[in-house]
C-alpha cells in the first residue's frame, strides 16, 4: 500500500468519483480522497473543481486530514476567493484552539492563502498570535506578517504589524528573534527607505546573544542582518567580530560564508597593527579552503567567493596553496569542469612559484596552462614581469619541448606589452628554435625575429630556415612567416633581396590559400611601387595589446564584498543590476573606507581639539606673545636675495624646481607644462597641460594634440572623485573637429564642489577624456598652491589662538637646505601666501605666515630664516590635516 | 527566500512541484533544461541559473535534480543547503531517494516539505522534529493506521522544536545504551619522482552513532587535541568549551550523526603510510619500456595497510603491457590504456611487485610523459594523523553506556607521480 496508487485513477470520470469519495460519511475514505487529490496536485493536475467538497473535509479532528485540506486550500484558494471565505470561520476557530500546533498551523496557513478577503480576517487572530505565550506560535507568527505584507503591504502597516514585529527581536526566544529578523529582511527588501531593521547596540547585543542558540538558518538570518549594521567604534566591531568567529566552525557552509562576510565587513574598521587583526586574518582562511571540498555546487559558489575575498585582502596565504594543490588534483576531473578555476592578480603572484613547480610536472595539459598562467600574469600585473620573464627562461632552459612552444608564445605576448623592456632574452629563445613543432609555438617565434631582425645578427638565415618547409607549414606559419621577411628586408634591404623575392613567389604563386596570395601580392606592390609607403606600413608603431581583465573595479568589490555568499558574489554583479523588486536597495559601502570629506572631518576635530599647550611648543607661544609685530603690509622682503634656487634633497612635487620658478611667475600660479597623455596610450592623442589660478579662478589649460591618422570630434572631460572635489566647471570647449597634427588650446575652469575622495598622494587627480575613438585616462598631480584663497589672511590674534589649540601632532618641522630665498611678502601674497608677521631673533628671521585651503582648512607655517645661511627651518601647523604632504607646503611657503 | 521546489528526473520530467509562496508556472524549468541539454555531462548543470524573473538553484542526487526556484537576492550556499537538507531527509524517511520511492509517499513528501519551509524560511529541518511531526512510513504503521483509524501525523508539538536542544528530542529510550564513534581519515598526497611528498593533506570525520536513553551530556576528549585546528563541528558541541580546554562537551542527537570534521594540512604532520618504488622507463627508438613497481608500508605503527588498489594510466603509445605480479592481478585496458593492479594487503616480509614489459606502437617516438600512480588502500584500526580520542564520559544520566571507538585511514586522492 503505497501512496502511487493515487496516481493510478487517470479514467475519465476522475474528478466525478473523487467528489463522490470526498462527500463519503466514512472518514477513512474522505481522508483516502483528499490524499487522491493532493496526489493529483503535486504533478500539477487542476482539481479546482473539488474546492468546495475539499473545504467540507475541514471540520475534522484528523490532524493529517486537516494539514491535508489546508494544502490543498493554499494552492486553490485564488482560483475560488467566494469559496475560500468558507474557511475563514474554521481559521479563525483553530487561532483559537489549546493546541499550539494548531494555532501556528491555521495561522501559517491563512498566510498562504492570497485572497484579499480573507486577509482582512487574518489581522485579529494575527495580533494574537504575535503575542501568543507559546513560542512556536509567535515564531510562526512572525513569518505570517512578512507573508501578509507581500500580499497586502498598505494593511501591515495601518495594522501596526511591524511595530509589533520589531518588539520581537528583544523575544526571550532565540528562534522567534531569527524569524523577526527574517521577516524584517524580507519586508525590507521592497521598503528600501523605511527604517526596518534599526539596528542599535542594543539590540545588535540581542542579535548576538540569539545567534549562539538558534538554528542554523536562523544563524543564517541573522548574520544576513548583522552585516547592515555600521558599529560606532572599533571596539564595538572587534567585540562583535570575537562573538561571530565561532560560526566558522560551524558544519553549514551557507552559515559560514555569512560569517564570513560579517567578519570581512567589521575588519575594515578594526586598525590594522590589532594583534587581534591579524589573528582573524589566519581565521578566516581554513574555513573558506575547507568549503571547497564540499559538493561541486558548494564548491562553485564558494569558489566565486573566494575570488572576491582575495582581491580584497591577502587572506589565503598558506592555504592558497592547499586550495591550488587540490585543484591539481582534480582540474581534469570533468566533474568540475563548470567550475572555472578564476585567477586574479592575488593569486599570480603569490602562485608564480607555485606555478613554476607546476611547469615540470608530466600533465602536458596541466602544465600548458601553468605557463599560460605565467604569462598572463607578467602581462597583467607589470611589478611581476620581470620575474616572469625570468621564471619563464628558466623554464627554457628545461629543455622540454611543450613547455619551450608554451613559453614562446606567451614571451611574444610580453614583447608586445612592455616593449623595449625584455629583448635581451630573444638570443636564448632563438636557440630553441629547432625543437619548435607547434604552428602557434613557431608563429609566433618568427615574429619575433622578424619584428627584431635588426637586433638578431643571424635573423635572415633563422628565416631562410623556416622558408624550406613553407608549403608543409600551417597557414598560420606562412604567414607570418610572409610578413616576417618582409620585414627584415625593410629593416635590412642589401642582404635579402633573394629571400623575399623567394617568400614572395612562394606565397602568390605554388600557394592556393587566399589570404595568403591576397597578403603576398599587397606586400609586393607596395614594395615595388614605394618602398617608403610600404615601411610606414609593414613597420608602423603597434599598440600595446590591451589584456582583458578578471579584475574587479574597487569600488564595486567593496560593495560586493558586502554582499558575500548572496547571488551577488556569484555573478560578481550588484544586486540593483539584476534582482527584480529590490530597486532602491541601498548601495552597500565598506564602512572604513568610506572617507569623510576632509573639511566636514577637520571642522568636527577643531572645535574638538583640546587647547593644550605643547611643551616644545612653549618657548614658540613665549615668542610669539613677544613678538614685535611688523604690519604685514610693510613686512620687507626676507634677506638674501640670490638667482636660483637650490632644494638640496627635498622631494618635491611633481613639478619638481620647474614649478618653484612657474610660481613666480606673473603673480598667477602656473606650473610649467606637462605631456599628461602620451599619444601612445591614447591612439593618437596627446594632452599637455598645467594648472593655473586666475583671478580667483583654478584654470586647468590643457593642449589637446591629434597625431592620428584622423579626425577627432566628440570631445569631453570627466574627473575622477579627488581629495578636494576638483570637477570641470563647464564642457570642455573644443568646437571644431580637431584634424590630424593639428593642436588646439583648451581651458577649463574648475570648481571645487564636486565629490571628495582622498587620494594618494593628495594632489593627485585622475582625469578621463573621452573622444569618437574611445575612452581615456591619465592622472596628474595639481600645485597645491593653486586651492589657495585670496581671503587666506588671517587676523595677528586668531593666528595666535591658532597655533596655540592645534595640537603637537599637526605640526611638522623640517629644514630646507642650501637654498636661496628671493621671493617678497608681496608676491607670496600673490599666490596667497599671507605672511602675517615677521620678527627678528637671536639674527634670525621669523616669518609668519597664513594660507586657507578652497575647502576651508588653514595652513599656519613658521619660516625661520637665518642670514647669510642657506638653511630654513620651517615649522608648519596644519589644520587637522595629518596625512599632507608637508614638503608641498614648503614649497609654497618658499616662493 | 525559496519560492518553490520542482524534482526533474533524469529523462527531464517534472515529478514534483510544491509552491510556498504564490504558484511559479513549471515553465520556468524550461530555461533549467536548456541548461542540461548544454551541459555534456548530468552533473555540468550550473548549479545557479537566472532567467528573466526567477533563480534557479539545483543540486543532482541519486539521478534527481532538484530545482529550487527563488526570486529575490537570496543566499545560495543557503538553499544549497537546504536542498540537500531535503535530500537527507528523504533518504532518511523512505530508505532510499529515488523517483518511485518519492512517488510511493507523495503524501508524506508533501507533508514534509511543508513542514520543513514556511513562506520560503526554513522552519523543520532537524530529523528527529520532524519524525515527531510526521512519521515515518512504516509497515507495520501503515496496517496499524489501516486498523485503528489513527494517523502518521503527530498531533503534539514536537519537543525540540523550541528547546535549547532542537537537535534532540525528549523521552528516548533504549534497554541497550551505547554510543560509538568512527574516526575516519582520508590522506590525499602527491609524491614526486624522488619520493618527497608535494603535497598531503588529512580530511578526517568523527561519525556517531548515539543509542542513549534520556539526555546524556556527553564529553569526549583526545590525547592530542592540537592535531585540530580546521575543524567545523555539529551545532551541538560547544563552542566555548572546545576553546578553553579543548574537549567536546555535547548533548548528542539521537541516532547517527556526524559529530565533527577537521583537517590537518600541515606536512610534517601528516605521515605518508606507504611508499612506491618505481622504475618506469621507455627508450628512444625501442619498442619496449620497462615498468617495475614495488609497495612498502611505512609509519602505520605496525597495523597492515589492506585493500591496496594500484591504477595507472599508461601513456597512449602504450600497446599492451606483459607483467607479472608477485601478488594479487593485474589487467590492462589497451583501448583506455589503463593499468590497474589489484594488490590486497601488503605483507612488509614479502613486498608486493608488478614487473614486467610495455611493447610499444613500433616507429612511435618515446612518449614524453611517465604515468601517475594512483592508490587506494585502507588502514584499520589507525588515524594516520595520529589523532586518539582520551576518553568519554557521560553526565546527566545514571546507568553506564557501553561505548566504543574505531578508527579507519583510507586513501583518498593519493598520487605518485614518476
Amino acid at each position: 500500500m503505497t501512496d502511487s496508487k493515487y496516481f493510478t485513477t487517470t479514467k475519465k470520470g476522475e474528478i466525478f468519483e473523487l467528489k463522490a469519495e470526498l462527500n463519503s460519511d466514512k472518514k477513512e475514505k474522505k481522508k483516502e480522497a483528499v490524499k487522491k487529490v493532493i496526489a493529483s496536485m503535486t504533478v500539477g493536475k487542476d482539481v479546482s473543481a473539488l474546492f468546495p467538497d475539499v473545504v467540507n473535509c475541514m471540520q475534522t479532528d484528523n490532524l493529517e486530514l486537516k494539514k491535508l485540506v489546508y494544502l490543498y486550500l493554499m494552492n486553490y484558494a485564488k482560483s475560488q476567493p467566494d469559496m475560500a471565505i468558507m474557511a475563514v470561520n474554521t481559521f479563525v476557530k483553530d487561532c483559537e484552539d489549546p493546541n499550539p500546533l494548531i494555532r501556528a498551523l491555521a495561522v501559517r496557513t491563512m498566510g498562504c492563502i492570497r485572497v484579499d478577503k480573507i486577509t482582512e480576517y487574518l489581522c485579529e487572530p494575527l495580533r494574537k498570535c504575535l503575542k501568543d505565550e507559546d513560542p512556536y506560535v509567535r515564531k510562526t507568527a512572525a513569518v505570517c506578517v512578512a507573508k501578509l505584507h507581500d500580499i497586502n503591504a498598505q494593511l501591515v502597516e495601518d495594522q501596526g504589524f511591524l511595530d509589533t514585529l520589531k518588539d520581537l527581536i528583544s523575544d526571550s526566544n532565540p528562534m522567534v528573534v531569527a524569524n523577526a529578523v527574517a521577516a524584517l529582511s524580507e519586508i525590507a527588501e521592497s521598503h528600501p527607505n523605511s527604517n526596518l531593521l534599526d539596528l542599535n547596540p542594543q539590540t545588535i547585543n540581542k542579535l548576538l546573544t540569539a545567534l549562539n542558540e538558534c538554528t542554523e538558518w536562523g544563524q543564517i538570518f541573522i548574520l544576513d542582518c548583522l552585516a547592515n549594521y555600521t558599529p560606532r567604534d572599533d571596539r564595538e566591531s572587534q567585540s562583535i567580530c570575537e562573538r561571530v568567529t565561532p560560526r566558522l566552525s560551524h558544519a553549514n557552509s551557507a552559515v559560514v560564508l555569512s560569517a564570513v562576510k560579517v567578519l570581512m565587513k567589521f575588519m575594515e574598521m578594526l586598525p590594522k597593527d590589532l594583534d587581534y587583526y591579524g589573528t582573524l586574518l589566519k581565521k578566516l582562511a581554513p574555513p573558506l579552503v575547507t568549503l571547497l571540498s564540499a559538493e561541486p555546487e558548494l564548491q562553485y559558489v564558494a569558489l566565486r567567493n573566494i575570488n572576491l575575498i582575495v582581491q580584497r585582502r591577502y587572506v589565503l596565504g598558506d592555504d592558497l596553496r592547499r586550495m591550488f594543490l587540490y585543484y591539481s588534483l582534480v582540474l581534469g576531473n570533468s566533474r568540475l569542469s563548470p567550475i572555472k578555476v578564476m585567477f586574479t592578480i592575488a593569486w599570480y603572484i603569490t602562485v608564480l612559484a607555485e606555478l613554476k613547480e607546476y611547469a615540470t610536472e608530466v600533465d602536458v595539459d596541466f602544465v600548458r596552462k601553468a605557463v599560460r598562467a605565467i604569462g598572463r600574469c607578467a602581462i597583467k600585473v607589470e611589478q611581476s614581469a620581470e620575474r616572469c620573464v625570468s621564471t619563464l627562461l628558466d623554464l627554457i632552459q628545461t629543455k622540454v619541448n611543450y613547455v619551450v612552444q608554451e613559453a614562446i608564445v606567451v614571451i611574444k605576448d610580453i614583447f608586445r606589452k612592455y616593449p623595449n623592456k625584455y629583448e635581451s632574452v630573444i638570443g636564448t629563445l632563438c636557440e630553441n628554435l629547432d625543437s619548435l613543432d607547434e604552428p602557434e609555438a613557431r608563429a609566433a617565434m618568427i615574429w619575433i625575429v622578424g619584428e627584431y631582425a635588426e637586433r638578431i645578427d643571424n635573423a635572415d638565415e633563422l628565416l631562410e630556415s623556416f622558408l624550406e618547409g613553407f608549403h608543409d607549414e600551417s597557414t598560420q606559419v606562412q604567414l607570418q612567416l610572409l610578413t616576417a621577411i618582409v620585414k627584415l628586408f625593410l629593416k635590412k634591404p642589401t642582404e635579402t633581396q633573394e629571400l623575399v623575392q623567394q617568400v614572395l613567389s612562394l606565397a602568390t604563386q605554388d600557394s592556393d590559400n587566399p589570404d595568403l596570395r591576397d597578403r603576398g601580392y599587397i606586400y609586393w606592390r607596395l614594395l615595388s611601387t614605394d618602398p617608403v609607403a610600404a615601411k610606414e606600413v609593414v613597420l608602423a608603431e603597434k599598440p600595446l595589446i590591451s589584456e582583458e581583465t578578471d579584475l574587479i573595479e574597487p569600488t564595486l568589490l567593496e560593495e560586493l564584498i558586502c554582499h558575500i555568499g548572496t547571488l551577488a558574489s556569484v555573478y560578481h554583479k550588484p544586486p540593483s543590476a539584476f534582482v527584480e523588486g529590490s530597486r532602491g536597495v541601498q548601495h552597500k559601502r565598506l564602512a572604513g573606507s568610506s572617507v569623510e570629506s576632509p573639511d566636514a572631518g577637520s571642522a568636527a576635530g577643531a572645535s574638538e581639539a583640546p587647547p593644550a599647550v605643547i611643551p616644545s611648543q612653549g618657548d614658540l607661544l613665549g615668542d610669539l606673545l613677544n613678538l614685535d609685530l611688523t604690519p604685514p603690509t610693510t613686512a620687507g622682503p626676507p634677506p638674501p636675495p640670490s638667482s636660483g634656487m637650490q632644494m638640496g634633497a627635498m622631494d618635491l612635487l611633481g613639478g619638481g624646481l620647474d614649478s618653484l620658478v612657474g610660481l613666480l611667475h606673473n603673480t598667477t600660479l602656473l606650473v610649467s607644462v606637462q605631456v599628461w597623455l602620451p599619444a601612445m596610450k591614447a591612439k593618437g592623442l596627446e594632452i599637455s597641460g598645467t594648472f593655473a589660478r586666475r583671478a580667483g579662478v583654478i584654470q586647468m589649460e590643457m593642449t589637446l594634440t591629434n597625431k592620428a591618422m584622423s579626425v577627432m570630434t566628440d570631445f569631453a572631460i570627466q574627473f575622477n572623485r579627488n581629495s578636494f572635489g576638483l570637477a570641470p566647471a563647464g564642457p570642455l570647449q573644443v568646437l571644431s573637429p580637431l584634424s590630424p597634427n593639428q593642436s588646439i588650446e583648451v581651458t577649463l575652469p574648475l570648481n571645487t564642489v564636486g565629490p571628495v575622495m582622498k587620494m594618494d598622494p593628495l594632489n593627485n587627480l585622475q582625469v578621463a577624456v573621452k573622444n569618437n575613438i574611445d575612452v581615456f585616462y591619465f592622472s596628474c598631480q595639481y600645485p597645491i598652491s593653486m586651492l589657495f584663497v585670496e581671503d587666506g589672511k588671517m587676523e595677528r590674534q586668531v593666528f595666535l589662538a591658532t597655533w596655540k589649540d592645534i595640537p603637537n601632532d599637526n605640526e611638522s618641522q623640517f629644514q630646507i637646505k642650501d637654498c636661496h630665498l628671493n621671493a617678497s611678502s608681496s608676491k607670496l601674497q600673490g599666490s596667497n601666501i599671507f605672511t602675517i608677521a615677521k620678527r627678528t631673533v637671536e639674527g634670525q628671521d621669523m616669518l609668519y605666515q597664513s594660507m586657507k585651503l578652497t575647502n576651508g582648512i588653514w595652513l599656519l607655517a613658521e619660516l625661520r630664516v637665518q642670514t647669510g645661511n642657506p638653511n630654513y627651518t620651517v615649522s608648519t601647523v596644519l589644520g587637522l590635516f595629518m596625512s599632507w604632504s608637508h614638503n608641498t607646503v614648503v614649497v609654497l611657503v618658499l616662493c | 527566500m525559496i519560492h518553490s521546489l520542482f524534482l526533474v528526473n533524469a529523462s527531464g520530467d517534472i515529478f514534483l512541484e510544491k509552491h510556498w509562496k504564490s504558484v511559479v508556472s513549471r515553465s520556468v524549468c524550461d530555461y533549467f533544461f536548456e541548461a542540461q541539454e548544454r551541459a555534456t555531462e548530468p552533473e555540468n548543470v550550473p548549479p545557479v541559473i537566472s532567467t528573466p524573473h526567477h533563480y534557479l538553484i539545483s543540486v543532482l542526487r541519486h539521478r534527481i535534480y532538484f530545482v529550487a526556484v527563488i526570486q529575490s537576492e537570496v543566499p545560495p550556499l543557503f538553499v544549497i543547503e537546504f536542498l540537500h537538507r531535503v535530500v537527507d531527509t528523504f533518504q532518511d524517511y523512505f530508505g532510499v531517494c529515488t523517483e518511485a520511492a518519492i512517488k510511493d509517499n507523495v503524501v508524506v513528501v508533501y507533508e514534509l516539505l511543508e513542514e520543513m519551509l514556511d513562506n520560503g524560511f526554513p522552519l523543520a529541518t532537524e530529523s528527529n522534529i520532524l519524525k515527531e511531526l510526521i512519521k515515518p512510513p512504516t509497515i507495520l504503521r501503515t496496517m496499524v493506521n489501516t486498523i485503528t483509524g489513527s494517523t502518521n501525523v503527530g498531533e503534539q508539538l514536537p519537543t525540540g522544536q523550541l528547546s535549547v536542544v532542537p537537535w534532540r528530542r525528549t523521552g528516548v529510550k533504549y534497554t541497550n545504551n551505547e554510543a560509538y564513534f568512527d574516526v575516519v581519515e582520508e590522506i590525499d598526497a602527491i609524491i614526486d619522482k624522488s619520493g618527497s611528498t608535494i603535497t598531503a593533506e588529512i580530511q578526517g570525520v568523527i561519525d556517531a552513532c548515539v543509542k542513549l536513553t534520556g539526555m546524556p551530556d556527553l564529553t569526549l576528549s583526545f590525547m592530542n587535541p592540537r592535531l585540530l585546528d580546521d575543524v567545523s563541528f555539529h551545532p551541538c558541541v560547544r563552542f566555548k568549551r572546545w576553546e578553553a580546554e579543548r574537549i567536546l562537551s555535547f548533548i548528542p542527537p539521537d541516532g547517527n550523526f556526524r559529530l565533527l570534521s577537521y583537517h590537518v594540512s600541515s606536512q610534517n604532520l601528516v605521515a605518508i603510510p606507504v611508499y612506491v618504488k618505481h622504475n618506469i622507463t621507455f627508450r628512444e627508438g625501442s619498442s619496449q619500456g620497462r615498468f617495475d613497481l614495488t609497495l612498502g608500508p611505512k609509519q602505520t605503527m605496525g597495523k597492515a595497510v589492506e585493500s591496496v588498489l594500484v591504477s595507472s594510466q599508461l601513456p597512449r603509445g602504450v600497446l599492451n603491457a606483459s607483467l607479472n605480479p608477485s601478488q594479487g592481478t593485474y589487467t590492462f585496458d589497451p583501448v583506455t590504456k589503463l593499468l590497474t593492479w589489484d594488490v590486497g594487503k601488503i605483507n612488509p616480509q614479502k613486498l608486493p611487485s608488478l614487473k614486467g614489459t610495455m611493447s610499444l606502437q613500433a616507429g612511435a617516438s618515446k612518449p614524453d610523459e611517465n604515468p601517475t600512480i594512483n592508490i587506494q588502500f585502507k588502514i584499520q584500526q589507525m588515524a594516520i594523523s595520529g589523532l586518539k580520542v582520551n576518553r568519554l564520559d557521560m553526565y546527566g544520566e545514571k546507568y553506564k553506556p557501553f561505548k566504543g571507538i574505531k578508527y579507519m585511514t583510507k586513501a583518498g586522492k593519493f598520487q605518485v607521480r614518476t
